[in-house]
């Protein structure tokens, strides 16, 4: 159906007003981050550096943003592993018991942040775990697993088996066959799955509050008790600095993706 | 030569393939025998062709070949080695799918140099033989592309390179040109049947399709409910069907069921009144069934001709055109159909007109019922 024009506009308008609705929060950190004065007020005054600069030399910045970066590395790689064996083995499994499990390894993302966090804190609290790079790993790939298991399963489910059948005839072996024809065709799922379980690791705070220290805290925690010590701008900082992270890698990645597709077809 | 290869009928050619030897396989899915005591044996070299209905257990046979599925019982010999228990990437038989399964992320070349990959051939040897299988099935100037830059036929093509550049010496197709439509068909069934000439390796084709069977194969094995009907060259099957369903299944045919009656060393069949005089003495007694190839049979106005001849009364009910004749189906007093073809010289009638069926004593095929012939056809 061909638009009016006025209609043209119109929708346009609409569709403008809902992405600056979107992304005005983001937008409104990045000038912020630049104040002059010690204060989180919008518009901010002045200009200045100086909130970067805290946050590359304080080390309760720095060091808490390594922690941060230490563990979301390797609960993305824990959780992406595990999850994907856990995806496979359902993929292959009875249909009945494979959903009973399924729904068991989401539960972390149905049941309140809370009530995990109080659980594991219990937990931790008789095996020491509090405070420790083992503790936050542990708890954290269990809140990413399940994004793993979904964005592997959802591959799987449209990967074609009958292309294993095809490698064996050939001569592939099991390992082979899922060396050279499973991953590559799964690998979309399991990146993806790879960029939500670092994430969901980069970003969690309800559990990382109650199983952090002073020895150790993730970037997350550092920001919460900055905001609510004093109006530090440096948390303006750190968003900006993570804004832009997220934007070019997200960016490339489809970048990537689109160059690869457009070699297919 | 290796054991348990033996020479084609070629001669001055010795044979690459392998022979196979199926005994007594059985698949039982639960209570549900898929395979039912399947025995064939095939020559190195061989095409062997698979036909049968859907759901009759061709698949099934292939697998097991394959390795694939592991039968409930029986022994499977290739290349006189006994291969129970080998897995299917230890059994270097080529397969060709009807879904051709061709790696959607390697290019053509990188599909067909996979097997010769795991079998650690490389360099300039694995390129001129990526080569030379992409010039056997016409595909050379395709290397780079994708297979989903290719039409069915090629990828099928394609896949069959890579089916056959590793040498195996048995090919195994499950109706690999099922999805492909009717003239492409035709044309990649004459490719397949020239490459098998150029390999002479044993090929195991499967398909539904009795014409394909007849255009492509040495020898046909016809199944049924998970049994082989009847093994046979095409003109065997045609010719002397063993049962009711082999010949139903291959040609066109023209059943009729009636009373017997033995006297003097022949047999009389009542068909509604009709006495039809076979040249067969029937053995076994029970009601027999007649088969009848259509060009056996002439038309003749009612009562005209006929220089005793066995004479059925009828109307034709259909006309069909053929250009090189026509084929007639003529509705017989006794309510089944004839199905005649006759050539362009003969007398030419139109639906309604009252005719006899004419036909000798000696063409009549004298088989015994079964019931389960008259499930339909696919
Ligand atoms: N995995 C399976 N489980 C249960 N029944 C099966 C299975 N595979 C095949 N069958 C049954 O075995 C019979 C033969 O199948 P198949 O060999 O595929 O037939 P065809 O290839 O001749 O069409 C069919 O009735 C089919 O439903
Ligand atoms: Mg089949």
């Amino acid at each position: 159906m061909e638009m009016k024009p006025l209609t043209r506009v119109v929708l346009g308008l609409v569709c403008l007003l809902v992405a600056i609705w979107l992304v005005a929060p983001t937008l409104v950190v990045v000038p912020m981050s630049f104040n002059e004065n010690k204060s989180l007020a919008f518009p901010p005054q002045g200009f200045s550096w100086q909130w970067y600069q805290n946050f590359v030399t304080n080390p309760d910045w720095s060091n808490s943003f390594l922690n941060s970066l230490k563990v979301a590395s390797i609960v993305a790689v824990l959780a992406t592993v595990l999850g994907t064996l856990a995806a496979f083995g359902l993929d292959r499994m009875k249909a009945r018991p494979a959903n009973l499990l399924r729904m068991l390894m989401l539960t972390p993302m149905v049941v309140p942040g809370v009530v995990l966090a109080i659980g594991i804190y219990a937990v931790y609290l008789d095996t020491r775990l509090v405070g420790t790079l083992l503790g936050f790993v542990l708890a954290h790939t269990i809140l990413a697993l399940p994004f793993v298991l979904i964005a592997v399963s959802a591959n799987l489910e449209v990967f074609d088996r009958r292309l294993e059948t095809a490698a064996a005839s050939l001569g592939a072996n099991a390992l082979t066959t899922f060396r050279t024809v499973t991953l590559p065709l799964i690998a979309p799922g399991l990146l993806s799955g790879l960029l939500f379980a670092f994430a969901t690791s980069f970003d969690e705070i309800v559990v990382s509050l109650f199983i952090t220290n002073p020895y150790l805290k993730t970037l997350p925690v550092q920001i919460f008790a900055s905001i609510t010590r004093d109006a530090d701008p440096t948390v303006a900082a750190v968003g900006t600095i993570l804004l832009f992270a997220t934007t070019i890698l997200i960016g490339s990645g489809m970048l990537l993706l689109g160059r690869e597709r457009k070699g297919r077809q | 030569m290796n054991p348990g290869q033996e020479s084609r009928g070629n001669p001055g050619q010795e044979s690459r393939g392998a022979a196979i030897d199926l005994k007594s396989i059985s698949k039982a899915y639960g209570s549900f025998k898929a395979l039912d005591g399947v025995s064939l044996h095939i020559k190195a070299g061989e095409f062997m062709t698979l036909l049968g209905p859907s759901g009759s257990g061709k698949t099934t046979t292939l697998n097991v070949v394959a390795g694939f599925t592991e039968a409930s019982s029986g022994a499977l010999e290739v290349g006189g080695k006994s291969v129970v228990g080998v897995p299917a990437h230890k059994r270097n038989i080529g397969v060709v799918f009807q879904h051709y399964a061709l790696f959607p992320h390697m290019t053509v070349s990188r599909n067909v140099a996979y097997p010769l990959a795991l079998r650690g051939v490389a360099g300039a040897e694995r390129e001129r033989r990526v080569g030379q299988a992409l010039d056997m099935v016409k595909m050379a100037d395709f290397g780079h592309r994708f297979p989903s830059e290719l039409s069915g036929g090629q990828q099928q093509r394609v896949a069959l390179a890579r089916a056959i550049v590793f040498d195996p010496p048995l090919l195994l197709m499950d109706e690999p040109l099922g999805a492909l439509d009717k003239k492409l068909r035709e044309w990649l069934q004459l490719e397949i049947k020239r490459i098998h000439r150029e390999l002479g390796t044993t090929f195991v084709y499967v398909t539904h399709d009795q014409e394909e069977a007849l255009v492509l194969s040495d020898r046909i094995a016809v199944f049924n409910r998970g049994r082989i009907e009847q093994i046979g060259t095409g003109r065997e099957l045609y010719d002397e069907p063993a049962t009711l369903f082999v010949g139903k299944f291959i040609g066109d045919s023209t059943v009729l069921r009636g009373a017997a009656a033995t006297s003097g060393g022949e047999t009389a069949i009542d068909i509604a009144g009709q006495k039809v005089a076979t040249v067969k003495r029937l053995a076994n007694g029970g009601r027999p069934v007649m088969l009848l190839r259509p060009e056996k049979l002439a038309l003749a106005r009612r009562g005209v001709g006929g220089d005793g001849r066995n004479r059925l009364t009828g109307r034709i009910g259909e006309a069909i055109y053929l250009g090189s004749g026509s084929k007639y189906e003529v509705d017989l007093a006794d309510g089944s159909k004839a199905i005649v073809r006759s050539t362009l010289e003969a007398d030419s009638f139109a639906i309604g007109d009252e005719v006899d069926v004419l036909f000798a004593g000696a063409d009549v095929k004298l088989l015994a019922d079964d019931d389960k012939a008259d499930l339909t056809l696919t």
